[in-house]
């Protein structure tokens, strides 16, 4: 799992197109920032970081205002080569909204770096300076057994680190950003090493743990390379041949992941950081979903992996919550029925009073994250949304790139730390009054007012190339069939159960009308999404005794593409009007105006709320939604007239 | 692997690298392409690795001359 690292999973990859749209935001674009940002909040390699600092560093040269990047100009003093980083950290901060202008002194000169004040460190006047340098910068002498020799080395390591500091402020004032120091992989005793005084593993660990210590308190900013450098592993990021040959200080495929770093540090710095976390409820805070599955079905307990996964995300959260990060919910639901496992679910350890705005409603997403940035008065580039559904990510991506999205794998047990790596909530400094914030915000899981933003949301769906596809009801598609009829609560017009026999009946009796739809879109394949049972009622009619859709297609006007298809039938079966009814549960809310909006007549409503509907299949024209229609297995299937 | 084909990926390679489109034959060497410095020939031989699924010694990367003798280690290390 060092890829979700190594390659930066949590973002998504790079377009097909992104040398083109590189080439186009170089040449063209008066003003750049926006698209180059966008552009770098991809999964980007070596090669591609340095295409993308080639055309801020030609915008630069070309006075070409950049904005609204915030400019920062970083002085990396270094003793290995940081040629090949300048670019991966000017492309990384364009990913925060940095418009990095790094000054780059000739390599191993460190200390003339920052000592001599007419160098060409301390000439640029830099808003920060990073010591990028490893522990062979370091006038480290093992004195091994000797714990009085070892603490005059680790006293001699901090005092030349502290006269690099004060060179800084005296000749630049400069903000200074120190890094941990990875301990080499090559043990000398073994197991020893961490006991005995004097070895470099129990030196670099009395170094790091003072630098942790008089760093902050100095107003200066830490950057824990050896953190990071555990996370990946040393082996893999110390590699001798590269420094070898060409004094890379760590292997060349941790490039991106250090400059990330190293940005979204400065970006922290500069107050940039992210301070809510919005979170997605079905199949992301528990497994299965509450509108189907119900409370005992969703997944969250202790013991169940899937629920374990689920879990992990709920303690993150409250964690994060502790520290102050604001919560939010944005789940496409009942109000009501989202509500239930936070109030009734005993294992949840996310409670309603953690969550400072509760928006559960079939608005899309893009709408319900504006609504809840308003409502908190924060500004989307604050947000981050988790969520297991490529296709809500990708239309908040599009439609709100200021909300960070991070990409998620197919196992939830590794979601926690996907959004963990993302590193969307670094922090520079840590004081008391974080600790308040998300409480500041807090008011009983509130919901706030919506402004839709429908008409993005429309071109982002048509750019999803969805195929529809039709069939009756057949032998390969029962079990699926049968599993929709029996679990379908909320999308689901009169929630009639059928077991295997009778859907089989239904498949093999001419006379009834059966549709079974199946979408596929640019993610992948959603499988089997609706079932359509219409049996012959009265003169020339069919009345649809079922009707249902699973709710992770909602709002892709599917419904109005089944209709079509089901009065492309009717004609061919000579049938002239459509019975349809609404059989109100206590879950099926949904769809109370499903027939009204696909352009049915109310005729009957009893007390009970059940509402009868009929349409004219001659006149009858719903919207066409833009996506490919594919119809199999209807030769000599189609419902003989009746 | 076939000759043509590594020319091909090759192609490719210089590319990524290089950002524009370099003809790549068996004399070509660093002194013809602009911007062919000593860092950017390790990026290139870091590239041609991933490309190739190949590592190579530091050895071999010391001994190369032009692209014909990168063509030689390729279609050896790729043999397998």
């Amino acid at each position: 799992m060092e890829q979700l690292y190594l390659q930066l999973q949590w973002l998504p990859q790079p377009p097909h197109e992104f040398s083109e749209s590189l080439k186009a935001a170089g040449s063209d674009a008066a003003s750049p920032g926006r698209e180059l940002r966008a552009l770098a909040s991809h999964a980007l390699n070596l090669n591609q970081l340095t295409k993308l600092a080639k055309v801020v560093t030609k915008a630069r040269s070309e006075r070409r205002p950049l904005d609204p990047l915030v400019p920062f100009r970083l002085a990396l003093v270094s003793n290995s080569t940081t040629d090949m980083m300048v670019p991966a950290l000017v492309g990384s901060g364009l990913r925060h909204g940095l418009a990095l202008d790094i000054i780059h002194p000739p390599y191993d000169q460190v200390a003339q770096a920052v000592l001599a004040p007419d160098s060409v460190v301390n000439v640029s006047k830099p808003d920060a300076v990073l010591f990028a340098i490893d522990y062979r910068a370091l006038p480290l002498k093992l004195s091994l057994g000797n714990a009085e020799g070892a603490s005059a080395v680790v006293k001699g390591v901090i005092n030349y680190l502290e006269a690099l500091r004060a060179g800084v402020k005296a000749n630049s004032n400069a903000i200074c950003i120190f890094q941990t120091f990875p301990a080499p992989v090559e043990p000398l005793f073994g197991s020893l090493d961490c006991s005995v005084p004097g070895t470099m593993k129990s030196l670099l660990r009395e170094i790091n743990h003072e630098l942790s210590q008089i760093v902050p308190s100095g107003g200066d900013v830490l950057l824990d390379i050896a953190g990071l450098a555990e996370t990946v592993g040393l082996a893999t990021w110390h590699n001798p041949q590269l420094w070898n040959m060409a004094k890379l200080p760590f292997s060349d495929e941790l490039i991106p992941l250090y400059a990330e770093h190293v940005a979204r540090t400065i970006a922290a710095v500069r107050g940039k950081s992210r301070k809510a976390l919005i979170l997605d409820l079905d199949n992301t805070v528990w497994g299965g979903v509450i509108g189907d599955d119900g409370l005992e079905g969703i997944q969250i307990a202790q013991g169940d992996a899937r629920g374990e996964a689920h879990l992990a995300v709920q303690s993150l959260a409250l964690d994060l919550r502790n520290r102050g990060i604001v919560l939010a919910v944005s789940s496409k639901n009942t109000d009501e029925i989202a509500r239930q496992p936070f109030e009734k679910h005993a294992d949840m350890l996310l409670k309603l009073e953690h969550i400072a705005v509760f928006q559960a409603n079939w608005n899309d997403k893009a709408t319900n994250i504006q609504a809840i940035a308003d409502e908190l008065s924060l500004g989307l580039d604050a947000m981050v949304l988790l969520d297991d559904n490529p296709v809500e990510r990708g239309l908040v991506r599009k439609l709100l790139p200021q909300v960070a999205v991070p990409e998620l794998p197919e196992d939830p047990a590794w979601y926690a730390r996907t959004l963990s790596a993302a590193g969307y909530f670094e922090a520079a400094t840590f004081a008391a009054e974080d600790l308040k914030r998300a409480s500041f915000y807090q008011d009983n899981a509130r919901r706030a007012s919506l402004q839709t933003l429908a008409s993005g949301v429309d071109a982002y769906l048509a750019s999803l190339d969805l195929t529809i596809t039709f069939s009756p009801f057949d032998s390969t598609g029962r079990a699926r069939i049968v599993q929709l009829i029996n679990k379908s609560n909320q999308y689901n017009l009169t929630t009639r159960r059928y077991n295997d026999a009778e859907v089989a009946a239904a498949e093999h009796d001419p006379s009834v009308f059966t549709l079974q739809v199946r979408l596929k879109d640019i993610f992948g394949d959603n499988g089997m999404i609706s079932v359509v049972i219409c049996r012959p009622s009265g003169d020339r009619g069919w009345e649809i005794d079922t009707w249902l859709m699973s709710c992770r297609v909602l709002g892709r006007k599917v419904e109005h593409m089944v209709l079509r298809e089901i009065l492309k039938h009717a004609r061919a079966a000579d049938v002239f009007k459509l019975n349809g009814t609404y059989v109100p549960s206590s879950r099926n809310g949904l769809v109370v105006d499903h027939y009204a909006t696909l352009g049915f007549t109310k005729v009957h409503e009893d007390e009970s709320g059940l509402t009868s509907w009929e349409l004219f299949v001659e006149a009858a024209d719903p919207e066409i939604a833009p996506m490919e229609v594919v119809e199999l297995g209807f030769e000599n299937k189609d419902a003989t007239p009746v | 692997m076939e000759e043509s084909e590594i020319y091909t990926r090759l192609n490719e390679v210089f590319q990524d690298v290089f950002e524009e489109a370099i003809e790549v034959t068996p004399q070509l060497s660093a002194k013809d392409v602009d911007g062919w410095d000593s860092l950017t020939h390790i990026r290139l031989i870091l590239t041609v690795e991933k490309a190739f699924k190949i590592k190579f010694s530091t050895s071999e990367i010391g001994k190369l001359q032009d692209v014909k003798d990168l063509i030689a280690l390729i279609s050896i290390k790729t043999r397998a």
